[in-house]
C-alpha cells in the first residue's frame, strides 16, 4: 500500500514538471504569434565576424575561401528581374538573401493558390499583386537591399516604356557606363514578353539573361545575352535550338502547362550563381546552360549571333561590336603581354631539337575566315547564298498619296456602323 | 495551312497581306503599317457583310491605334452569343501577334490566360510567326479569335457557363 502510495506521488511529481514546460511552451507560442515578426536593423558594412548576428558572416567567408576577391562590393550592383513567378520569385530571395544592393522587381499578376505547388510564396498572400507580396517577404528578409517594383506589363506599348525608363535610371548608382542595372534577369513564362525583354536589353545593349523551364516541368535552361557579342533572343530562341520544338508553341502557366517547385528552384539556381559569377568575376560565366532533368544532363554551348536577325537593333548592337574589335584586341594583347612580362624571361627550354616554333593565331584566324565560304573539292551547296538578304523586305508598292489615314478610319467606321 | 476548312482558307486569300514590318515605336513606318491594317480589315469586313457572315466590330481605342476595343459574336443553335473584345498591340508588334482578350469570359474557361486573353498558341501562333510581317489585325481575327469561337463557345453554352442575354434576363426576373 505505502509503496503504491510513493510511486504515485512521483508520478504526480513528474506530470506537475511536464505540466509547467508545456505551459512555458504555449506562453512563448502564443506570444510569438503576438509580436510582429521583428525586423534587425540595417547594416552599414558587411563584416566577416564570426558571431550568430552577423547576416553577411557565411558570404564573406568567400573571401577567406579566396573564391570572391571583394564579396561586399555585390552591394554597388542592381538587378532587374522580369517576372515573379516560379523562378523569378525565388531567384529574387536568393539575390535579396546574398545582399544585393537594389532589386527592380516586374510582374501583372496576382498570387493564386494555383501558385502553391511552387516555392516562395505563402497562402495567406493570395489575392495580393506578386510584386507587392515579393516586396513584402524580401524587405523581411533583408532590409539593407533597395527594393523598386513594378506592377504592369511590359508587351504594351506604355507598360515597355515604363520598362526602358526604369532600367535607365541611375539614381542609385552613378558610375554604371550604360544604363542603371548591371543585369537584367527574364523569369517570365511567355514568348512575347522574353520578345519584349530582348528588344528593350538590344536598345540600350543591356547584358541579360534570360531562363525557361519546360512546359512538361522536367527541364530548363539559362542563358547569357550580351547585344551584339552573343545571339540575342530573335537570332535562335533557345527551344529551337535545344529541341527542335518552335518557341512560339510554348504553352504558358494559364493553359494547363506543368510545375514543379524541384525544377524551378534549380534553374532559378543556375540562374543566381550565374549572375553571382557574372557581377563579382569568379569563375566561369555560361553563355548557354540546359537542365534535363530526366537524364541530369547539363548542355553548355556558345552561341552567336545571327548576321540576319530579324531585330534591327541586334544588328547595329552587332556592327558595333565588329567595329570595336581593334580596340579589343589590342587590350587583349597589351594584357597578355603583361602577364607575358611578369613572368620569368629566358627560353623555356635550352635546345630546341625539333625546330618548333610559335605561331601567332591571329593571322591563321584571319586567312581561315575569309576562306570560310570555300567548300571542299566535290561538296555543292544546295541552297544560293544570301547576299542581298537585307534588302529583300523593303516594300514593293509607296502609292502613300492615295491613302489617307483618316479617309481609312471613317471608312472602317462606316462599315462599323451599320 | 493544313487542317483548315476550305471556307477559312479561301477568305483568308481575299484579305489583302501587308508588307510594312513595323511597330507602334517605329513611327512614320507604323503610320504606314497602319493603313495597312486598315485596308486589310475594311476588306475583311466588307467581304463578310457581302457573304453574310459578320461577326465583329473593331475599331481603334486610341490615335495611335494601338489599343483596339470592339464586339465579336457567335451563333449557336440559333442564338447569338456577344462578347466584349479588345487587345493591345504588343510592342514588338509585328514579331509577336497581339493578344485577342475577351475580358468578360475570364475564368469561365482553361483555354484561356489570366486576363480573358485566348490562347492561340497552338492554332495560330505558329502560323503568324511564319507568315510575319504579311498577316495583321485581320488575320488575327479570322484564324485566331473565329475559330476560337467556334471551339468554345458551344461548350461555355452546353457547360452552362454562359447564358443567352435573354435567358438571363427572365432567369432574373
Amino acid at each position: 500500500m505505502e509503496e503504491e502510495l510513493k510511486g504515485m506521488v512521483e508520478d504526480l511529481q513528474v506530470l506537475k514538471g511536464s505540466l509547467a514546460t508545456l505551459e512555458k511552451r504555449v506562453q512563448n507560442v502564443t506570444s510569438l504569434a503576438k509580436t510582429t515578426p521583428t525586423r534587425r536593423s540595417k547594416v552599414k558594412d558587411m563584416s566577416s565576424e564570426v558571431i550568430d548576428s552577423n547576416p553577411y558572416s557565411r558570404l564573406m567567408a568567400l573571401q577567406r575561401m579566396g573564391i570572391v576577391e571583394n564579396y561586399e562590393q555585390i552591394r554597388d550592383f542592381s538587378v532587374a528581374i522580369v517576372g515573379v513567378g516560379g523562378v523569378g520569385s525565388v531567384a529574387a530571395e536568393m539575390l535579396t538573401r546574398c545582399g544585393i544592393g537594389r532589386l527592380l522587381l516586374y510582374d501583372y499578376d496576382t498570387v493564386e493558390l494555383a501558385n502553391m505547388n511552387r516555392l516562395f510564396f505563402r497562402p495567406e498572400q493570395v489575392g495580393m499583386t506578386k510584386t507587392d507580396a515579393a516586396v513584402h517577404t524580401l524587405s523581411e528578409i533583408n532590409p539593407d537591399v533597395v527594393l523598386e517594383s513594378y506592377t504592369m506589363n511590359i508587351t504594351t506599348v506604355k507598360g515597355f516604356e515604363t520598362f526602358t525608363e526604369s532600367l535607365q535610371n541611375k539614381k542609385f548608382s552613378t558610375s554604371k557606363h550604360g544604363t542603371g542595372v548591371d543585369l537584367v534577369l527574364s523569369c517570365v513564362d511567355n514568348y512575347e514578353a522574353r520578345m519584349a525583354v530582348n528588344q528593350a536589353c538590344n536598345e540600350l545593349g543591356q547584358t541579360w539573361m534570360e531562363s525557361g523551364v519546360s512546359e512538361d516541368a522536367v527541364s530548363g535552361h539559362i542563358q547569357l545575352l550580351v547585344p551584339g557579342e552573343t545571339a540575342c533572343f530573335a537570332c535562335a530562341p533557345p527551344l529551337v535550338v535545344a529541341s527542335g520544338v518552335d518557341e512560339r508553341t510554348l504553352k504558358r502557366e494559364g493553359v494547363c502547362a506543368a510545375s514543379l517547385p524541384t525544377t524551378m528552384g534549380v534553374v532559378a539556381g543556375l540562374l543566381v550563381q550565374n549572375t553571382l559569377k557574372y557581377l563579382l568575376g569568379f569563375g566561369q560565366v555560361s553563355p548557354y546552360l540546359g537542365y534535363n532533368s530526366l537524364k541530369d544532363f547539363f548542355p553548355t554551348m556558345e552561341m552567336k549571333p545571327n548576321p540576319q536577325c530579324s531585330n534591327s537593333a541586334c544588328l547595329n548592337r552587332q556592327k558595333e561590336y565588329i567595329l570595336a574589335k581593334p580596340a579589343r584586341d589590342a587590350s587583349a594583347k597589351a594584357k597578355m603581354e603583361a602577364e607575358a612580362s611578369s613572368q620569368t624571361e629566358g627560353p623555356l627550354h635550352l635546345d630546341n631539337e625539333w625546330n618548333i616554333s610559335v605561331v601567332d593565331d591571329s593571322e591563321i584566324e584571319g586567312s581561315t575566315s575569309n576562306k570560310s565560304d570555300a567548300l571542299p573539292e566535290g561538296l555543292v551547296r544546295e541552297l544560293p547564298i544570301s547576299d542581298n538578304y537585307e534588302n529583300k523586305m523593303i516594300p514593293v508598292e509607296t502609292n502613300a498619296v492615295t491613302d489617307d489615314l483618316d479617309y481609312l478610319r471613317k471608312q472602317l467606321d462606316a462599315l462599323n456602323a451599320d | 495551312m493544313e487542317g483548315w476548312d476550305t471556307t477559312t482558307k479561301s477568305t483568308l486569300t481575299q484579305i489583302p497581306l501587308l508588307t510594312t514590318k513595323a511597330g507602334p515605336r517605329d513611327g512614320a513606318l507604323w503610320t504606314q503599317r497602319l493603313k495597312e491594317e486598315y485596308k486589310a480589315l475594311i476588306a475583311y469586313t466588307g467581304m463578310n457583310k457581302s457573304n453574310d457572315n459578320d461577326w465583329f466590330r473593331i475599331s481603334a481605342a486610341n490615335p495611335e491605334g494601338t489599343r483596339w476595343t470592339g464586339k465579336c459574336w457567335y451563333v449557336h443553335n440559333l442564338l447569338k452569343y456577344e462578347f466584349d473584345l479588345q487587345f493591345d498591340i504588343p510592342v514588338t508588334y509585328p514579331a509577336t501577334a497581339p493578344e485577342i482578350e475577351l475580358p468578360e469570359l475570364d475564368g469561365k474557361t482553361h483555354k484561356m490566360y489570366r486576363g480573358g486573353k485566348i490562347c492561340l498558341t497552338v492554332h495560330f501562333k505558329p502560323l503568324w510567326a511564319k507568315n510575319c510581317p504579311r498577316f495583321g489585325i485581320a488575320h488575327a481575327l479570322c484564324l485566331g479569335l473565329a475559330p476560337w469561337l467556334a471551339a468554345e463557345v458551344p461548350i461555355l453554352v452546353d457547360s452552362g457557363m454562359i447564358k443567352h442575354k435573354d435567358d438571363a434576363a427572365t432567369s432574373a426576373q
